[in-house]
């Protein structure tokens, strides 16, 4: 490799895009993974136990909505709602690959009807509405499917007043929905600060990765926000920032740890303290002062 | 008029401009024929223009709604409104350019103005960052917008950005946050809320100040999620591939309010609005003064809860089976 390449290679690897989590399912059980972190060798079922962190280095792998679910609440806690609601192609987007498709495939690839489950659940007996996104799902953007169930899940939390707990997840704005998407930003938006205003607790939990116009909509008007070690957290892509200014990035840029230090989240929670801080947050949230 | 900038699509009109501009440099006197030859070819250059802009495509469009002669928000505040009081800074850190927000006069209302400021030369959109916000550009814009709640003041708000910035210090300083906080503000604002898109509306960028009561969309604006080019990018892995996307994205004035977004449209000269700037002037301060009087006598709950419902009917999707 002649150095130059050698260069751009490094270059190359400082953008992670984050996939799904390998799919283990046609797999006898017993195998072991390679952490994608410290390269190395897990048994899986240490992986599992483990909520998907790397017992040797602490990388937070990527999680299924359901599993994401899974390990916030209280066992057989969930119910679904509005779990038939559904994306259409409003626009007949055909550049690339056509959205209808894309649409099937997903659905396929992941079981899931959208790319976000919302549902009531208990979290430590606490009551609460909860949401997870699924990163799988068409890198988790936000149409009009995604956008309504977000908005019902504020709507519920407002009606029941019972504090909202998104698990957050996207690559943005569903472009194949054009203007539809973008204005689900003005949506969740609205309906995240009509909660604020009837003093209902949100706590949303940044994962990897929250971009674009999720970031820039309900994602960050919680009232308490917590991100999950070394997602990466922003609105604009890392290549566009690269080609706008020219230069590289800062070590680090749009981790959770450097918008932690530039103060735009509360704290960076490890996934296997969640459930409890996100109990002892809402027992805050909703005692009154008492 | 002699233009500087010449679109691609409007080469062969450009081109007989030219030829009129050389006969017209000729010695009339001389040759009585070409009074004749140069009324018929100002006449040909008309037809040619409007036949082109009859039928643009979205992304010819797009050229029209970036033309660097388009009129500007400044040019909108100077024509349409009295009055004028700027309004600077975000109270936090800094003042941003590439919005203005201040108080002003229409007609005989007094409002609020929020607009993307781009420069109407090189040295103002230096100054103006190109239209482009920093995360201070959309905290000004809000706190205007919550002097303007309390105050009972509408908002009138221009749409004119290629985005918010994407620039290092930006992503630190809360681009995102700035934006959300601007659209869970908008929705609260207990006063009408009337948004025009004169030039380009970019995204996010666009939004933080672009939804309200009315949307009221220049023929030859777009107000899309992504850049045409940005998404034959992450389609195609080829920005030459923009024209194609464009007309995927569906952004254009015709598209939204087919889509039930936008609500007007205000006709374009052929040629666009910076051909023949007063009259685009004259429509916008026609649709927003007609605006402002329709929605002037509905309760303040009433508005914010209308707006609320506009934007719940947005989005197409399934539900059953």
């Amino acid at each position: 490799m002649p150095i130059s390449d050698w260069f751009k290679a490094r270059e190359a690897k400082r953008y992670v895009t984050p996939n799904g989590p390998v799919d283990t399912s046609d797999l006898p059980d017993g195998v072991w993974i390679k952490c994608e972190e410290c390269r190395r060798t897990v048994y899986q079922g240490d992986m599992e136990s483990n909520l998907q962190v790397c017992p040797g280095c602490g990388a937070h792998g990527d999680l299924t909505a359901a599993d994401r679910i899974a390990y916030l609440v209280d066992e057989g806690s969930f119910v679904e709602t509005d779990g038939s609601l559904g994306s259409v192609d409003p626009l007949s987007f055909t550049s690339g690959k056509p959205y209808a498709g894309a649409l099937e495939a997903a659905r396929e690839n992941t079981g899931m009807r959208e790319a976000v489950l919302t549902g009531r659940a208990t979290i430590l007996e606490r009551p609460v509405v909860v949401g997870a996104m699924d990163f799988r799902f068409i890198g988790a953007s936000m149409g009009s499917a995604v956008g309504e169930r977000i908005t019902r899940a504020f709507e519920l939390a407002l009606t029941e007043r019972t504090p909202l707990v998104l698990a957050v997840a996207s690559g943005g704005a569903r472009m194949q929905e054009g203007m539809l998407s973008l204005m689900q930003m003005a949506k969740t938006a609205s309906a995240a600060a009509r909660l604020s205003e009837a003093h209902v607790p949100y706590i949303a939990l940044l994962t990897n990765p929250t971009m674009g116009g999720v970031t820039a909509s309900f994602a960050t008007l919680a009232d308490v926000i917590y991100a999950e070690p070394h997602a990466r957290i922003g609105f604009a892509g890392p290549r566009l920032v690269e080609q706008t200014i020219r230069t590289g990035l800062p070590k680090g840029f749009q981790s959770a740890e450097s918008l932690l230090a530039h103060g735009m989240v509360d704290a960076v929670v490890d996934r296997r303290e969640l459930t409890e801080r996100v109990a002892l947050t809402l027992d805050y949230l909703g005692s009154g002062g008492e | 008029m002699a233009r500087t900038f010449v679109m691609e699509f409007e080469r062969p009109v450009a081109e007989l401009e030219h030829k009129l501009e050389s006969l017209k440099r000729l010695d009339l006197t001389a040759q009585p024929d070409l009074a004749a030859e140069i009324v018929a070819l100002e006449l040909e250059i008309e037809k040619l223009r409007e036949t082109l802009y009859s039928s643009l495509s979205a992304w010819e469009k797009v050229q029209v709604s970036r033309h660097p002669e388009r009129p500007k928000t400044q040019d909108y505040i100077e024509a349409l409104f009295t009055d004028v009081v700027e309004l600077h800074g975000d109270r936090l850190f800094g003042d941003d350019g590439a919005m203005f927000a201040g108080l002003a006069t229409i007609g005989r209302r007094r409002v609020a103005v929020l607009g993307h400021s781009k420069g109407r030369n090189t040295k103002e959109n230096i100054a103006r960052n190109f239209g482009s916000p920093h995360p201070e550009g959309f905290r000004k814009a809000r706190r205007v917008m919550r002097l303007a709640d309390r105050f009972g003041l509408p908002i009138v708000s221009l749409l004119d950005t290629a985005g918010a910035y994407p620039g290092i210090e930006d992503e630190q300083r809360g681009q995102a946050l700035a934006i959300a906080e601007c659209l869970a503000t908008l929705a609260g604002v207990r006063a009408p809320v009337v948004v025009v898109g004169i030039g380009e509306g970019g995204s996010g960028g666009a939004l933080a100040i672009g939804f309200g009561d009315r949307l009221i969309m220049l023929e030859n604006a777009y107000y899309s999620v992504i850049s045409p080019e940005m998404c034959a990018t992450i389609l195609h892995k080829d920005a030459g591939r923009a024209s194609e996307a464009a007309a995927c994205l569906q952004a254009t004035a015709d598209d939204l309010v087919r889509l039930g977004i936008a609500d007007e449209i205000v006709r374009e000269p052929a040629g666009g609005a910076h051909r023949d700037p007063e009259v685009v002037f004259e429509g916008v301060r026609d649709a927003v003064t007609r605006a402002l009087d329709e929605l002037a006598d509905v309760p303040a709950d009433e508005l914010v809860s209308r707006r609320y419902e506009r934007l719940r009917k947005t989005g197409v999707y399934t539900e059953g089976d």
